[in-house]
């Protein structure tokens, strides 16, 4: 690999994780330290569309919360544009959780406000990126009206589009609709795929249904049982314009059950019907 | 007729006229108690001459300020003591016991450190209520979900900004639900004071006027306090259920 | 003892710990004047505790106490328990309750002085007043919050209404009473005192509030005391109680 080459692949990594290891240990009791993840070594290439998937407890959240700068690695370090995180949170990156975590007492653009509150943006800016958000989640009816008067899947919406306005380069997805039904799923889906379009940021998506990250994304890293590890990578291939009627075609199964085979074993081991060490 | 208020209506208007024909026809005799309507306008008449404005004035002012005391200082202390999970443990024998030590009796030392004038009775007024706040306010910070705080370290929010404009939005039905206690206790705590040892306030009117069987000037004194500490609960109530219905909550 | 229950102790025993120590400092810092320190209050205590005039004034309070709180408990209850069962009553009347908890029952002394004249009834209805409020709203609550699946098995195993109380709501409720009845004593008995300082010439309360008045320091500090003392005591077994209501549940 020659210096410009070098050059390129840390211009076109967003993310990167070297030898990263996160190790539970409860105050004072070093012996019930859990070693949750890792060692893990990942890129995220600008732009792209990444999906975690992996049987429960592998510590998909963990590693979502670690590129989030949320919490700290025991080891390795991981990296955003190139600068160390450390438990800061970087600037453009922007992060949707499963649970709503729309605020219950501000109406829907202002809770969509709130993304902003931290940019020094002139009040023209600011209304019509709040404009702007409304518009691309569908949510201008209802501005004024307060979260508990929406949907779930309305709320999960004014989550997204509080990530939206700040125009994030980076948006991590922690199972965002895990909570939602299976045809809000697909739909929500499209929705994701078409902000990614338009936005041109990089994705990063937690799920546990493999037939959603199948669907969704570029590139699927698969985990293995605690402690996390990547144990394999599944390249999809799909064009940038693709919806969720890509799953009749033959190549969605197939990504679909390769998923399957590499996480079979781990899923079983997860709950506990063969011995970690076979 | 099946509407709640309505009934509730009709049963205070008929207590209050039972109340009435009960001291007209002298079962209830006037040193005992005077009619309803007599308290009335008594107290409109107490008001219009204003002889006891000075002493209505300084009994709520010292409650107000008492009250303003317990808010500020109970709120902030609960957000401190809610990130000390040690002091909180020690605290809560102190909590649960708190409303059965006679508080009073510390007047008179308070007297001693804070001189005669209105400190001490304000002393003793935010004392009281401080605790009922801590205790709320604690109540709901425990309710705060976690997601939540994990957005506002999403967002950079500094701890002070986190506290003013996630953590306390989102506790803020549990601390009013303080807050009515504390009405309550700051104006418990200066009457009684005023009972105790004063020289001017309602307490002090009302208890002189008990003891020269001027229920002219105690019942009209008595019924104010009433009627002001309830339509202060009443406001913050309201507050609290339209709170709490935007919430989708009851 | 179960574990939280021996964390309570240990935390009573810091917080007391931590009392005595900051009690002395101001002492240091006030004199005098109006404090004692700990010691001194306590040999004041042991001296005063083993005077006739003390007993006799511990037996009018017990005995003032006992009944406001026998009476508080009966009446809240039984409140507690008919507006629990009636969505309606308790519309009706729940509000009352509430505006009713939150006036400052201090003010009523004179009323009820007027009603009741100086001595034992006027301190027990003071008493009362002061606990009634909050066991029955606790009990409201408690009541109408025990799961309807629970009442619809008693309907099918045909229990009748008293068994229905007995066996189902009674012990699905028990733990958030038991609440109400913890915050009911505190109140009771901050209560009856508050009333024979100002409505009684006999009792502790109205020991204290002559000793207010004649700046008796050594007597304010000892009363206090052992006014914090039991109440202190009787709380924290209550909340022991509780938790472990609530643990089970």
């Amino acid at each position: 690999m020659n210096v410009t080459q070098t050059a390129q692949t840390l211009l076109s990594n967003q993310v990167s994780l070297r030898k990263v290891d996160k190790v539970f240990s409860p105050p004072g009791k070093p012996a019930d330290a859990v070693h949750a993840l890792g060692p893990i070594d990942l890129e995220l290439h600008h732009g792209e569309f990444f999906a975690v998937v992996g049987p429960s407890g592998c510590g998909k959240s963990t590693l979502l919360e670690l590129i989030a700068g949320l919490s700290t690695a025991t080891s390795g370090e991981v990296a955003f544009e190139g600068k160390p995180i450390e438990g800061r949170i970087p600037d453009g990156v922007g992060v949707v959780f499963q649970e709503d975590a729309s605020f219950p007492w501000l109406t829907v653009s202002d809770n969509i406000a709130f993304g902003l509150r931290r940019m020094k943006l002139p009040p023209g800016e600011k209304a019509r990126r709040i404009e702007k958000a409304l518009a691309m989640m569908g949510l201008v009816p209802f501005a004024n009206s307060y979260p508990a008067q929406l949907s779930g899947g309305m709320r999960q919406r004014v989550c997204i589009a509080r990530t939206l306005v700040t125009e994030p380069r980076l948006i991590l997805l922690d199972e965002p609709f895990g909570a939602l039904d299976q045809q809000t799923r697909l739909l929500m889906g499209d929705e994701v795929l078409n902000l990614w379009r338009k936005t041109g940021a990089t994705v990063f998506l937690i799920t546990h249904a493999l037939d959603e990250a199948a669907m969704l994304a570029d590139r699927i890293g698969v985990m293995s049982a605690r402690p996390g590890r990547l144990i394999d990578i599944v390249e999809t291939g799909w064009s940038r314009d693709r919806d969720s009627r890509i799953v009749q075609e033959e190549q969605f199964g197939a990504i679909t059950a390769r998923l399957w085979r590499s996480l079979r074993q781990e899923s079983m081991k997860a709950i506990g019907k063969i011995e970690a060490a076979t | 007729m099946k509407s709640p208020v309505l009934w509730r209506i009709v049963i205070l208007a008929g207590l209050v006229i039972l109340l009435e024909v009960l001291c007209v026809a002298g079962v209830i005799d006037k040193l005992t108690m005077q009619p309803p309507h007599r308290i009335l306008t008594d107290l409109f008449a107490m008001l219009a001459t204003g002889a006891l404005n000075k002493a209505i004035a300084k009994t709520l002012g010292n409650a107000l300020i008492a009250f303003i005391i317990a808010m500020v200082v109970g709120v902030t202390s609960a957000i401190v003591i809610h990130r000390l999970r040690r002091v909180r443990d020690t605290l809560e024998p102190l909590f649960a016991t708190y409303y059965a030590i006679p508080v009073f009796a510390f007047y008179p030392m308070l007297i001693v450190l804070l001189g005669l004038g209105d400190a001490p009775q304000i002393f003793i007024g935010a004392m009281l209520g401080v605790v009922a706040v801590i205790v709320n306010t604690l109540n709901g910070l425990d309710r705060v979900p976690g997601v939540l705080l994990k957005t506002a370290r999403i967002n950079q929010m500094s701890p002070v900004d986190t506290a003013l404009r996630v953590t306390l939005p989102c506790a803020s039905p549990y601390i009013l639900t303080g807050a009515k206690l504390a009405v309550a206790y700051s104006l418990i705590g200066i009457i009684g004071a005023e009972f105790i040892m004063s020289s001017g306030g309602m307490g002090y009117e009302i208890s002189f006027a008990y003891n020269n069987f001027d229920n002219a000037t105690m019942y009209p004194l008595i019924l104010l306090i009433l009627l002001v500490s309830i339509s202060i609960n009443m406001m913050i109530a309201r507050w609290e259920k339209v709170l709490m219905a935007r919430r989708g909550l009851r | 003892m179960n574990p939280q229950t021996g964390q309570l102790l240990r935390n009573t025993l810091t917080l007391i710990v931590v009392v005595l120590v900051a009690w002395q400092a101001l002492y240091w810092v006030v004199g005098d004047v109006a404090l004692r320190s700990p010691l001194q209050t306590l040999a004041f205590a042991a001296k005063f505790t083993s005077t006739p005039q003390f007993a006799a004034h511990l037996a009018e309070t017990s005995k003032a106490f006992g009944l406001a709180l026998l009476l508080a408990v009966v009446i809240g209850l039984s409140i507690g328990f008919t507006l629990g069962a009636s969505r309606f009553l308790s519309d009706v009347f729940e509000p009352m309750l509430v505006a009713l908890y939150s006036i400052p029952k201090i003010t009523l002394y004179p009323i009820l002085l007027l009603a009741f004249g100086l001595g034992m009834s006027s301190k027990v209805a003071f008493g009362t007043i002061h606990g009634v409020i909050p066991i029955a709203l606790f009990t409201i609550t408690a009541v109408r919050n025990v799961k309807r699946v629970y009442i619809k098995t008693g309907h099918v195993m045909g229990l009748t209404p008293l068994d229905m109380i007995a066996r189902i709501i009674v012990p699905a409720a028990l733990p958030e009473i038991f609440a109400g009845l913890r915050i009911g004593f505190s109140l009771t008995l901050i209560g009856t005192l508050l009333g024979e300082m100002f409505a009684s010439q006999r009792g502790l309360g109205f020991l204290l509030m002559s000793a207010i008045g004649l700046h008796n320091v050594d007597l304010i500090m000892t009363l206090t005391l052992l006014l914090t003392v039991f109440a202190g005591t009787a709380s924290v077994v209550l909340l022991a109680l509780n938790q472990r209501l609530y643990a089970r549940s």
